[in-house]
């Protein structure tokens, strides 16, 4: 060729050059991952500054010593003189419902000083900062808590907590959040699709597999499910409004099954339109499990009688299972981020009744973070990236449990 | 000898096809199954057909404005589907301007340049990075991606717009992109390349004048693939791109995409009757067939185009 020139020294530094090109594309994907993760965490943690609506000398009943200081006999006596003297806007009524989830009695000390912030004084976050400010500017922070909110605290606040994931959505303020009811309707909608596509899927790629001769119909399906796994996700979401939701409405919403005052936008819908789109990747990722399997374990098998069926049964399906859960894991964790078509079938914003069960309305973990990162509150950003780091955790699981399936079952195979 | 006689011809009779009903049952199933994603398909299309043939139909709707027009809002009379086009044509030319001289240069390292150890920490970060809900990309874009934008171009970059939704879908297909290219640099050969080094060239003039021009079609194929990719995300221009539909070629502004339209529309609770429910299956069909060609075109390329050695 042309270009392969004589000149050594030339070629050697545009080599040396090219290769740093390389390493810097490389690095660009790298540090993508490392800023997701470090602005995430930079969200999750940081100062806030809480307010009370409510001054804790006027409602305490030892006013003289400090909140964190008090016993539980005098938590307990705060709320009830607070509420019975109407001070603030804990009334009895509201008092007896937190009485009826759980008496005073048997709560512990932490949760009664909690009720007292919340139900009480009202503490609310004015402003909030991210980790990075919280360590670089510290002064500067609390200097603007003294000037703007003199009633006020700082306080280092996490977003995460375990509150955090076993809370029931509430609207308005951004700290009151809680994912339980996301967290809830996400594995409800997981459970559906795997239960729909896990089986079809499976039973597809036998087909295609073992059994298809070299057909046009033949042919046409297997291009057509590749066809199906490129399909933009919101199509499916689509599909599933048109479908699920108003033509099998009676269905969906459970009104055939004496279910009233709902409509089609229920997590039985959720899970049929995920299980449809998860569908295609199943059945790819178990047709190459079946090709992976020589033949000679099929003809090993009919050579000492066995039926096509018994087989696939007893020995190609027992022998690509490792291969079959690690796809399907793969498949479910695609799932597990699906927003958009969520969104279309019509997901609920805001879910005070958790999911439970086929015909409640849903919401998931990644349509609250789709909700959360449009409010305009700064706060609310703090909340979505908590619940993202959540989302995260859950498919960093998934992916352990599918090599989990590929070591064991391959050291179970291996002891064989 | 009369009971040696009598085995044979059981044997015959043995040898006949047996009928299992059992077997020819499961066998029906088995084929049940497979239809369901030809039904799949079906009920895609007509789902979109149904109501976009009720859109086409609707009285004030012509063709011209919906092929030429500039602004979409049908409720007010207006059909121009160009300025969902354009606006999604910009984030996804954005997304491939970043994705595919990344990818590519990943997808030739690691093909060509990493060793064994390297692989393996780089392999994961990209699954890593494939993995990641685009949601999350979503929120990446406004909280990050945005602001770091704005604090160095200042208040041209408007707090939504093309030009970050675009960089961070690039970040969401650099990995579809880059190991589809080492995919396709992978199955080229060795002996071509060994025939290189043997002439006396570069690790580099081998690459780029050997192992590339090989896998062409194979890196076309992934060109294309990110680009149908991205054309149907839609998180991420839905949370970062904006909300206005009007033909505009500045990336630094707001625009309005298909799938994002298609996300906010029928977010909200709007009428099954509504000119606007209506007009999101119309964008819905026009998206199915765009991305339908391109991934048909890939797999084609693929296909037809594989350089066949020895």
């Amino acid at each position: 060729m042309s270009d392969f020139h004589p000149n050594e020294k030339g070629r050697k530094r545009t080599a040396g050059l090219w290769n740093v090109v390389f390493l810097a594309a490389t690095l660009v994907g790298v540090l993508s991952l490392v800023t997701l993760v470090t602005s995430l965490i930079d969200s999750c943690f940081g100062y806030v500054v809480l307010q009370d609506a409510y001054a804790y000398s006027e409602v305490s009943v030892a006013p003289d010593k400090a909140l964190a200081s008090l016993t539980k006999d005098e938590l307990v006596q705060t709320l009830r003189t607070t509420a019975e003297a109407d001070l603030t806007d804990l009334t009895t009524g509201r008092l007896r419902l937190l009485e009826m989830d759980r008496p005073l009695e048997v709560r512990t000390e932490d949760d009664l000083r909690n009720l007292v912030i919340t139900e009480v004084l009202k503490s609310e976050i004015k402003k909030s900062w991210s980790l990075m400010e919280s360590l670089s500017q510290a002064p500067a922070i609390t200097e603007f808590q003294k000037s703007r909110y003199p009633d006020g605290h700082l306080a280092f606040r996490s977003w995460l907590s375990p509150e955090f994931l076993t809370k029931a959505q509430s609207g308005g303020k951004a700290e009151s959040n809680g994912l339980r009811g996301a967290i809830i309707g996400s594995l409800w909608i997981i459970l559906i699709a795997i239960v729909i596509a896990f089986p079809i899927g499976l039973g597809s790629a036998i087909y295609l597999e073992e059994y298809a001769s070299d057909n046009w119909l033949n042919r046409l399906i297997q291009t057509n499910i590749y066809n199906l796994a490129g399909v933009p996700s919101i199509i499916y979401g689509m599909l599933g409004l048109a479908i699920f939701v108003r033509l099998m409405g009676p269905i969906t919403s459970g009104a055939i099954f004496g279910v009233q005052d709902v409509n089609g936008r229920t997590v039985f819908s959720a899970g049929l339109t995920l299980g449809i789109l998860i569908l295609p990747i199943i059945i790819i990722n178990a047709q190459e499990a079946l090709k992976a399997i020589p033949n000679s374990l099929r003809y090993s098998s009919y050579g000492v009688g066995a039926t096509k069926w018994q087989t696939i049964w007893h020995h190609v399906i027992p022998a690509s299972m490792d291969r079959i859960l690690t796809g399907t894991v793969f498949a479910v964790s695609r799932a597990i981020g699906e927003t958009a078509p969520l969104v279309v079938i019509g997901a609920s914003a805001f879910l005070t009744l958790d999911p439970s069960g086929l015909f409640s309305k849903f919401t998931t973990l990644p349509i609250q973070i789709f909700t959360w990162s449009q409010m305009a509150s700064p706060e609310f950003r703090h909340v979505a990236a908590a619940a993202i780091v959540v989302l995260l955790v859950l498919l960093l699981g998934l992916n352990a449990v599918a090599i989990y399936f590929r070591t064991g079952i391959q050291k179970a195979k291996d002891a064989l | 000898m009369t009971p040696e006689v009598k085995v044979s011809e059981n044997v015959a009779a043995l040898l006949k096809k047996r009928l299992r009903p059992g077997e020819d049952f499961i066998q029906v199933l088995l084929v049940a199954c497979a239809l369901v994603s030809v039904l799949t398909t079906v009920g895609i299309i007509l789902a979109l057909l149904g109501d976009a043939l009720r859109f086409f139909a609707t009285p004030g709707f012509s063709w011209w404005d919906f092929l030429t027009g500039t602004y979409w809002e049908p409720g007010s009379g207006h059909f121009g589907i160009l300025a969902l086009i354009t606006g999604t044509l910009m984030t996804s030319l954005v997304a491939m301007v970043v994705a595919v001289p990344v990818g590519m240069a990943i997808g030739i390292y690691l093909s060509e340049y990493a060793s064994a150890r390297v692989s393996r920490v780089l392999k994961p970060v990209l699954e890593i990075l494939a993995g990641i809900p685009s949601i999350v990309y979503g929120y990446f874009a406004i909280n990050f991606v945005t602001p770091s934008l704005q604090a160095m171009m200042g208040d041209l970059v408007k707090p939504l717009n093309a030009l970050s939704a675009g960089i961070v879908m690039g970040i969401l297909i650099l990995p579809l992109i880059a190991s589809m290219a080492e995919d396709a640099l992978g199955a080229v050969p060795k002996s071509l390349k060994q025939a290189g080094f043997a002439m006396g060239a570069t690790k580099l003039e081998v690459a780029l004048h050997i192992t590339l021009p090989a896998a062409t079609s194979g890196i076309v194929a992934a060109i294309i693939l990110g680009l149908s990719r991205a054309i149907g995300e839609t998180m991420i221009v839905a949370l970062a791109a904006g909300s206005f539909p009007r033909v505009s070629f500045n990336p630094l502004g707001s625009v309005d995409t298909m799938t994002g339209y298609i996300v906010r529309t029928s977010g909200g609770d709007i009428p099954q009757t509504s000119i606007e429910y209506m007009g999101i299956f119309a964008i819905g069909l026009t998206l199915f067939l765009i991305t339908l060609g391109l991934n048909m075109m890939s797999r084609r390329i693929i296909e037809h185009f594989r350089e066949v050695y020895e």
